[in-house]
């Protein structure tokens, strides 16, 4: 969807990004994650143009991004940002609007998309269609500004720090929310972050950058298991990898079907496996049985059987 | 609750100051024996050459006409010094109008009327340049102090510069542009009272005859007849922004 070609920019002769070449794949969610001031922001702004590279190719569907008519190539991706910039101005409705507007949809078609995407965020159109930005909540504020970029359904999804200025559990809550989305309209997203776990949990492809240049990339257990260096290391946490390994993966890919172990508690098959970990410490037990949908019970997990992950063997196997 | 009790006695305010406007410009003449009563030595203790109605419509259109310019002037050149291309001459702008405030405005007529000539256009001239200057402070203010995230977000979801400044950007800065239109305004009705000395017809020419000629009853009547139009003025600036708060409401919160 998108690539970068030996692609440069500095500013004022300072070089910022260096000889940056990466893909973004069509329909996944990639991830840059680095220390302030590597060129996290300038990267994501060079794709939509907010800065322009001095050297190098990007290419978004294959078409070099300078032949694109500027404003025409924003309408066509979204954008949202830290401090969502929603217009104080104009309603929830309009701000949501505001590209479809620029691109003349009929208002009916609008008013309905404006509505879809309400519902899709968690927040009833009627209550909140004609709210002013000011009588939101901050996470409110955001899932406005993820609806406003998502409004002419763009080919692709730029967020620079969505969630950065906001409380854990929202935090949390809107990772889920992109999550879902992405499921829901398989977008190609792009997402920059500070936070190692926000970055594990939405990537499907996670790209470290230090100094304008790219450190690693790869799928999360990838770089988990084969940190390239100690910068990588440094930043994935050595002393947690393994519960960040755990936070990877579900109970439902450690289960054994089928088995049931009277008196021990009942984990979900969709639950994470580092709270899976934290259950059999807090409850003092080296077993789980599993459910599924509805209920339905499904068979057990084994605190010995977290061991059985092959990525983590592989660590081990490491010594790291 | 209270703010909305004296919002609206503020309101009812407007009416009295308009109604004292209307009734003084009027009844001037009526107010012989208050004056003579006042001012026993005076013959005649009313200025009657021109009627107040005259002068005050003669005043109001001065300051109109001069605000206009200043307004469209002073946005204009804010517009520029706030654009890619005319950032370079803002702190340029900036001291300029910072140096021309220290001038006081009987100077800028002194040295009008002999370069143009007696009458309104000298009066305008001064009026015009001195009211420009809170225009474009407010505006350059107005415009800079637009959130720069939401400015960014316009940028990045495809609006043109002429979107942007149009539905964005200006509608944001209104409440400090208006708020600097609103100083010049009110200055420029001061200021207009002092170019009747350059002989442009205005609220000031009894002020400026009374002065001349002695006589302290034409100096209070043409300063209360100013006084209230500045009054009011005001107040009408009060109500019109307290409406663009409401419809806007652009409380930022973030
Ligand atoms: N407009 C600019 N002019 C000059 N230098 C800039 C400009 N924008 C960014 N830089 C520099 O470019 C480098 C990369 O900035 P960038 O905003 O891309 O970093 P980042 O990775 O997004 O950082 P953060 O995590 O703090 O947001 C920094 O050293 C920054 O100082
Ligand atoms: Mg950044």
């Amino acid at each position: 969807m998108i690539e970068f070609q030996n692609v440069s920019k500095s500013y004022h002769g300072k070089a910022v990004i260096e000889n940056l070449s990466l893909h973004l794949e069509k329909g996944k969610i990639t991830v840059i994650i680095g220390s302030s001031g590597s060129g996290k922001s300038t990267t994501l702004k060079m794709i939509n143009r907010l800065e322009e590279h001095n050297a190098g190719k990007i290419l978004f569907a294959g078409e070099e991004i300078a032949s694109i008519p500027v404003e025409q190539l924003r309408c066509r991706m979204g954008y949202a940002i830290q401090s969502n910039g929603l217009f104080p101005h104009w309603s929830v409705a309009e701000n949501i609007a505001c590209v479809p507007n620029l691109l003349k949809w009929d208002k009916q078609k609008i008013a309905r998309r404006v509505d879809e995407l309400l519902e899709v965020l968690d927040l009833s159109p009627e209550q909140y269609r004609d709210r002013m930005p000011h009588q939101l909540s901050g996470g409110q504020q955001q899932r406005v500004g993820v609806a406003r970029a998502m409004a002419a359904d763009p080919e692709i999804l730029l967020m620079d720090e969505p969630f950065g200025a906001l409380d854990p559990v929202t935090r949390a809550s809107m990772q889920k929310e992109v999550r879902r989305i992405h499921r829901l309209y398989g977008k190609t997203i792009l997402v920059i972050t500070h936070d190692i776990d926000e970055a594990l949990y939405l990537a499907d492809h996670l790209i470290l950058m230090d100094k304008g240049a790219i450190v690693q990339q790869g799928a999360p257990m990838e770089i988990l298991t084969q940190p390239a260096n100690d910068f990588v290391r440094d930043f994935i946490g050595r002393s947690d990898i393994g519960l960040k390994m755990l936070s990877l993966q579900t109970v439902e890919s450690h289960m054994v079907p089928g088995e049931y172990r009277a008196g021990c508690g009942v984990i979900s098959s969709d639950i994470a496996l580092n709270e899976a970990l934290s259950r059999f410490i807090s409850e003092q037990s080296d077993v789980l049985n599993v459910t599924g949908a509805d209920d339905v019970h499904l068979g057990l997990v084994t605190f010995s059987g977290l061991l059985k992950i092959p990525a983590l063997q592989s660590q081990m196997g490491r010594g790291a | 609750m209270s703010t909305q009790a004296i919002k609206a006695r503020a309101n009812q305010a407007i009416w009295l100051f308009l109604g004292l406007l209307v009734a003084f410009s009027v009844g001037m003449p009526h107010l012989e024996t208050v004056f003579h009563a006042l001012f026993p030595k005076l013959a005649r203790p009313v200025y009657l050459q021109t009627s107040f109605v005259d002068l005050l419509f003669s005043h109001i259109w001065l300051v109109v006409v001069s605000s206009v310019i200043s307004v469209l002037i002073g946005v204009g050149v804010a517009l520029f010094v706030t654009r890619p291309a005319g950032v370079a001459f803002r702190p340029l702008v900036e001291t300029v109008v910072a140096i021309c405030q220290t001038f006081p405005p009987v100077a800028v007529l002194a040295i009008a009327a002999p370069l143009i000539g007696m009458g309104s256009s000298p009066a305008l001239i001064a009026l015009v340049l001195y009211g420009l200057l809170p225009v474009v402070q407010s505006s350059i203010a107005g415009l800079t102090s637009v959130n720069p995230a939401v400015l960014e977000a316009a940028k990045g979801l495809g609006m043109s510069p002429f979107d942007r400044l149009r539905r964005v950007e200006l509608p944001l800065a209104l409440p400090v542009i208006l708020a600097g239109i609103r100083i010049s305004v009110t200055i420029n009705i001061g200021t207009a009272a002092i170019a009747s000395s350059v002989g442009a017809k205005t609220l000031g020419t009894p002020i400026i005859i009374g002065l001349s000629g002695f006589n302290t009853a034409y100096v209070i009547q043409g300063a209360i007849v100013v006084g209230l139009l500045a009054i009011t003025t005001d107040m009408l600036f009060e109500l019109l922004q307290q409406r663009l708060e409401r419809s806007v409401n652009n409380t930022e919160k973030n």
